[in-house]
């Protein structure tokens, strides 16, 4: 039964992303970003990190998003028939896609990565009590360090936003 | 049975997804999009790893990931806002002060 959902939920995952580079619209693009967040929640959910997928969905999928799409609606960028993609940057972008897909099947269909069915372990990101406990204890470092860097960012923002204010 | 194989293998087409997308857009705000997408697909397949080793470790550290992407975002879309007030344009062909 899993099994189906994480072929469901991979391939509009996949399609998500192809929406997102091949949309001309910016907000249609946007939109197909959201469907591919969504869907990577419920493959986290199908790994049983439940706070992740919540954190996903709550971060990503709303406060990230939403953020784009502000600022999409903000700039109010035209339409990009203004000029079209070269056939030097199709080629190039085609083949270095093409040459990572054939490093990524090579890896896949490799023997040493696959897994036992027998050798999965007890999951244990699903136990909230002890994300807590990992976090306040072995990385209390990286969570204070976290605090900070949200801080710099926000008084980063706060001073590109006002300069740019002073010039216009 | 879903093996680790799987994963790692949805994990990695996204990312090949999302750097084709930076290669292939010209536009700065759809580029960073997909910079979000790359970003995403090492999470999922930090907690592959982490689901099929049995740590706590690879959650933790897609929860950091998460939220310095967060800030990321906040300041980068900040840059680009600053930067279409000043060019009144977010396409990276015309933003070629640098050039010659």
């Amino acid at each position: 039964m899993t099994d189906i959902f994480f072929y469901i939920f991979s391939i509009v995952a996949l399609a998500g992303a192809f929406g997102v580079v091949i949309s001309r619209n910016t907000v249609n693009g946007a939109m197909c970003l959201i469907v591919t967040f969504l869907s990577m929640s419920a493959l986290f959910v199908l790994l049983e990190a439940y706070f992740l997928a919540v954190i996903q969905v709550l971060v990503y999928a709303g406060a990230v998003m939403v953020l784009f799409l502000f600022i999409i609606m903000l700039l109010d960028v035209e339409e990009s028939a203004a000029r079209k993609t070269s056939v030097y940057t199709w080629a190039a972008s085609v083949i270095a896609f093409g040459i990572l897909i054939v490093g990524v099947v090579a890896i896949y269909s490799a023997d040493s990565i696959r897994t036992k069915a027998e050798s999965l372990p007890e999951a244990s990101g699903a136990s909230l009590k002890a994300f807590g406990y990992e976090l306040f204890t072995t990385y209390l470092l990286p969570m204070q360090l976290t605090g900070f860097l949200l801080l710099i960012a926000m008084i980063g923002v706060i001073a590109l936003s006002k300069k740019a204010k002073v010039d216009s | 049975m879903i093996g680790l194989e799987q994963y790692i293998l949805v994990s990695s087409l996204l990312f090949a997804i999302g750097f084709f997308g930076i290669l292939l857009r010209r536009n700065t705000l759809v580029m960073y999009m997909c910079l979000e997408l790359m970003l995403n697909a090492a999470n999922l397949g930090l907690i592959a790893f982490a689901r099929y080793h049995g740590g706590m470790g690879g959650n933790l550290f897609v929860f950091f990931t998460i939220t310095v992407a967060a800030a990321e975002v906040a300041v980068g879309l900040a840059i680009i806002v600053a930067l279409f007030r000043k060019r009144q344009t977010v396409k990276v062909e015309e933003l070629n002060a640098l050039k010659n």
